[in-house]
């Protein structure tokens, strides 16, 4: 579904994506994890197009999308979520969503139909009528997903959506994610909480310092000693299996 | 709103047509055009977010449009009305494109606005094409054919016809597509980029749109007084009335601009019958603008949603 080849970006002097290659299979649901500053965020922003990248492509369904505007890319059928949700603070649940759905038709009737269905899935029904700004972080985090999901995409890109909220509500937040996968649309998320990302994800991608350092199942993955130094430190890994 | 609500508004509005005086029939008017340019200010001001420090360039345009056209080439002034929309909204287009292309917000966007009422108005004081700074007379033909009225209420219907169309474009926003991507827009740039939004596209049709409605008001202020100069086209003042119109009432807001332009015709005029120093009222305009941007951002319309929730 995503291809992503030599993907780099330099910020000044500071390299932050170095030769990011990843793959994000059809119906799959991908991880793309690493410490604070890992270029992770700017790699997502690359993709979904708010960063020109460097170098490198990104091809979604076999199409070349490198380059191309943000509404563009999400005209195409692939949509990001912010880290920092970005909610229209000014309407209410129902007309955030609703944006994203006037995406795919311009009749206001169909729209508001299939924000509301979108919501109410989502579990944000009883919210639907309030005004954004009244929403918990929880609610936050779900109208960010919910606003891209009602653009009707193919690929969701969700930044951290599990940050800040509470054990209860990962695993409400972890079943939405799956029920979304097998509702046919694929998934790449960037998720700091690995245990979210072990009950979710197929493959995981790790990046430090910019560049991909490991991949594999999530099991594979939390043994790799280069991932373990990445979070620990470097001899983490030699310190770890002497005990 | 209510179908009560706009049946009050509809007889409120029809009111003035039993007004005995043609002075009486004239405050009605001028308050009628203040909410109608407010309007106009409003829908790319106020729902877009595009605040416009030279709304003035769409108004002049409009009013150099009609008073060239029939003066120049014996042009029907009624056909300088579709000729004006066309005008102003490509002006609103081309400014718009090119501020958005280049990625001016917020007060830069201001600026470049100001600054295009002021080149507009310069060109208009040095051309011969617009008589320079001696202005246009346009002859006095009293007929409705000529767009010219003896009674003011006749005036006063044309100016009701552009406030409701104006304000019907603003309460169509409330539901439609391009309203929910404007506001969207206004709201948050990048989320409603993701979205699938094209901002460029969005804020540039909706300074079009607002562009070609503020030149129908140059059209009838044209016909109206049949006399045109640079700075009564062009001048900064106009812009400024029209911002505070819409930001008194509540920018943002469908019933903003009739409450702001009738709010500033009570403040105006009031406070002409007791100060007469001239250079009052451009100073009034400036302290108006710093209360309701400290103390009222909602204007009145905000205000009155607050008392209805209290």
């Amino acid at each position: 579904m995503l291809e992503v080849r030599a993907l780099s970006k330099r910020f000044g002097g500071l390299q932050a994506v170095r030769d990011v290659d990843l793959d994000v299979a059809d119906g799959s649901i991908t991880a793309l994890i690493g410490p604070n500053g890992a270029g992770k965020t700017t790699t997502f922003a690359m993709i979904a197009g708010f960063i020109r990248p460097d170098a490198g492509t990104v091809r979604l369904a076999g199409a070349d999308l490198t380059g191309l505007r943000p509404d563009v890319i999400a005209a195409r059928g692939m949509v990001r979520t912010f880290q920092i949700t970005q909610p229209f603070a000014g309407l209410t649940v129902a007309e955030n969503i609703r944006v994203g759905a006037y995406l795919r038709t311009g009749d206001a009737d169909a729209a508001t139909a299939a924000a509301r269905e979108v919501g109410t899935r989502l579990g944000l029904g009883r919210m639907l009528d309030r005004p954004a700004a009244s929403l918990t972080v929880a609610g936050r985090k779900r109208l960010e997903v919910a606003r891209a999901l009602a653009t009707n995409p193919r690929l969701l890109l969700l930044d951290e959506v599990m940050a800040g909220l509470n054990p209860t509500e990962i695993d409400e937040v972890v079943a939405m994610i799956r029920a979304i996968r097998d509702g046919g649309v694929t998934i790449l998320l960037i998720e700091h909480i690995m245990q979210a990302v072990a009950a979710l994800a197929e493959h995981v991608y790790v990046l430090a310092e910019g560049a991909l350092i490991a991949q594999g199942s999530p099991r594979a993955i939390a043994h790799d000693p280069a991932v373990i130094e990445a979070y620990l430190g470097h001899g983490a890994a030699a310190r770890l299996a002497h005990g | 709103m209510k179908p009560a609500h706009w049946f009050a508004v509809a007889v409120l509005a029809l009111i003035p047509f039993a007004l005995p005086s043609q002075s009486l029939v004239n405050i009605a008017m001028l308050t009628a055009f203040s909410a109608f340019l407010g309007q106009c200010w409003n829908i790319s001001g106020g729902f877009g977010g595009l605040t416009s420090f030279g709304h003035s360039v769409f108004f002049g345009v409009g009013a150099y449009t009609v008073a060239i056209l029939q003066t120049r080439w014996g042009i029907n002034p009624w056909l300088g009305m579709p000729a004006a929309f066309l005008l102003g909204a490509a002006v609103g287009g081309a400014i718009g494109a090119a501020s958005f292309r280049a990625g001016l917000r917020g007060s830069y966007f201001a600026l470049v606005t100001l600054a295009f009422s002021e080149v507009f108005r310069v060109l208009a004081n040095s051309l011969d094409f617009t008589r320079g700074g001696l202005g246009i007379n346009i002859p006095l033909k009293l007929s409705p054919e000529n767009f010219q009225f003896a009674d003011r209420r006749a005036t006063y219907a044309v100016v009701l016809v552009l406030l409701a169309v104006a304000t019907l474009c603003a309460a169509s926003f409330r539901r439609s597509r391009f309203g929910a991507r404007l506001i969207a827009v206004r709201e948050n740039e990048d989320a409603a980029q993701a979205l699938g939004v094209d901002l460029v596209r969005t804020k540039t049709a909706a300074l079009a749109l607002s562009g070609g409605l503020t030149a129908l008001g140059g059209v009838v202020y044209a016909q109206t007084y049949l006399y045109i100069d640079p700075t009564i086209a062009f001048g900064v003042e106009r812009s400024v009335e029209m911002l505070l119109v819409a930001m008194i009432g509540g920018a943002g807001t469908v019933w903003g601009p009739i409450l702001g332009g009738i709010g500033l015709h009570l403040i105006a005029d009031v406070s002409r019958a007791w100060i007469q120093t001239p250079g009052f009222a451009p100073m009034l305009y400036g302290v108006l603008l710093l209360v309701i941007i400290g103390v009222l951002p909602q204007g009145i319309a905000g205000l009155m949603e607050r008392w209805r929730r209290a």
